[in-house]
């Protein structure tokens, strides 16, 4: 760049918060664009396509993760208002809830348990540092609960972070699959699997599959969000003592 | 101002939360918290108030959007993910995916037994 208003213009848009907001919004909703164009395919979660874009994005301009998180941060503080508004759903189903409430019940601490325990000892088995297992545990709870937890256990919050997206993609991604392939197909149970294992991510896809399995859904990441802050650091406490 | 309203009640219980969760030392995040005193606001009062509603559809239906500076994180953290690819991988995509199949199929059999032990205790009811 040999002309200097333009390179005094591209020192201020790289540290003001501006350029990152913008940058993030403006990815997802073409990724959202192209995720319609694929007629709702899974493979083309505006989640992965966004992340990617931006990745791509920042690695050419060579802006570091610091100063887009200056922007991006706006987006990611509203995770902490969206898990309180998760009460709205869960009150608006609570009478479906409370008809099969024993059955949610089980799937859900067994669930969490099975999700935080599977992740740890697939790790450990594989070799992953103690920080790996740690920042694993946590991952199919939803995000600023699941940094919550990570850090108080020994992850690293931020990779925790990238774990739940990770998961929530592969489940929002293979879960119709996978309930078709076992023959599942009450979508109150299709929803609350979703739910457990894929959070936030996972309860996007299910509200396109039907509103049912959307409300489900939200029920059981409410929920486990919930079960997953009182189960997972006395179950790695556990862990801990037993291997 | 219905959707101001809501935003900001929002922020208040998550406020409360999170200065309730380190006054007492409670293992939970201050969020889920306040996720729990709003529902039990609801179950109290009987109703959702409509600016709550209105404000929760609006965060609710972009979710996914609010994942993604998260999901952008990955590119600080490449080369960790580099040097223990292989165990974060695996455990990544097999435990989601036995999370996923338990769940429903635990779900799925005990609805089945609750089911018919309601409709069996109803009838004997009869």
């Amino acid at each position: 760049m040999n002309n200097p208003g333009l390179q005094d213009i591209w020192v201020y848009l790289s540290e003001t918060p501006l350029l990152g907001l913008t940058v993030t919004l403006a990815a997802y909703g073409l990724a959202y664009r192209l995720y319609l164009k694929a007629k709702g395919s899974p493979l083309a979660n505006p989640v992965i396509t966004s992340v990617a874009m931006l990745i791509a994005l920042l690695l050419a301009s060579g802006i570091s993760y610091d100063d887009y998180f200056a922007g991006g941060q706006f987006v990611h503080f509203l995770l902490g208002p969206a898990t309180v508004a998760l009460a709205v759903p869960l009150y608006q189903q609570f009478s479906r809830l409370r008809q099969l409430w024993l059955p949610v019940l089980v799937s859900l601490i067994c669930g969490v348990g099975i999700a935080a325990g599977s992740s740890v000892f697939l790790a450990r088995l594989l070799g992953g540092s103690l920080e790996i297992q740690m920042s694993l545990a946590p991952k199919s709870a939803t995000a600023p609960v699941a940094m919550g937890i990570s850090e108080k256990i020994g992850g690293l919050p931020s990779l925790t972070a990238v774990l739940v997206v990770a998961t929530g993609i592969i489940g929002a991604v293979l879960g119709t699959k996978l309930f078709e392939w076992i023959g599942v197909k009450d979508d109150a149970v299709k929803g609350i699997a979703m739910g457990v294992s894929a959070h936030g991510i996972g309860t996007a896809r299910a509200f396109q599959v039907s509103s049912r399995m959307g409300a489900f859904s939200g029920l059981a990441m409410a929920l486990s969000a919930f079960a997953t802050a009182l189960i997972v650091p006395w179950m790695v406490d556990w862990i801990e003592v037993l291997f | 101002m219905q959707f101001l309203n809501g935003i900001t009640l929002l922020l208040v219980y998550q406020l409360a939360g999170e200065i309730i969760v380190r006054l007492l030392g409670l293992p939970i995040p201050g969020p889920v918290l306040g996720m729990v005193m709003l529902f039990v606001t609801m179950m109290i009062r009987g109703r959702a108030a409509e600016s709550v509603e209105q404000a929760s559809i609006a965060l609710l239906s972009h979710l996914s959007l609010l994942f993604v500076p998260a999901g952008v994180g990955m590119m600080t953290h490449f080369g960790r993910i580099a040097e223990e690819w292989l165990p974060i991988t695996l455990a990544l995509l097999f435990s989601t995916v036995i999370t996923m199949v338990a769940t429903a199929l635990i779900m799925q059999q005990t609805s089945r037994w609750f089911v018919k032990l309601s409709a069996a205790q109803g009838q004997s009811h009869e």
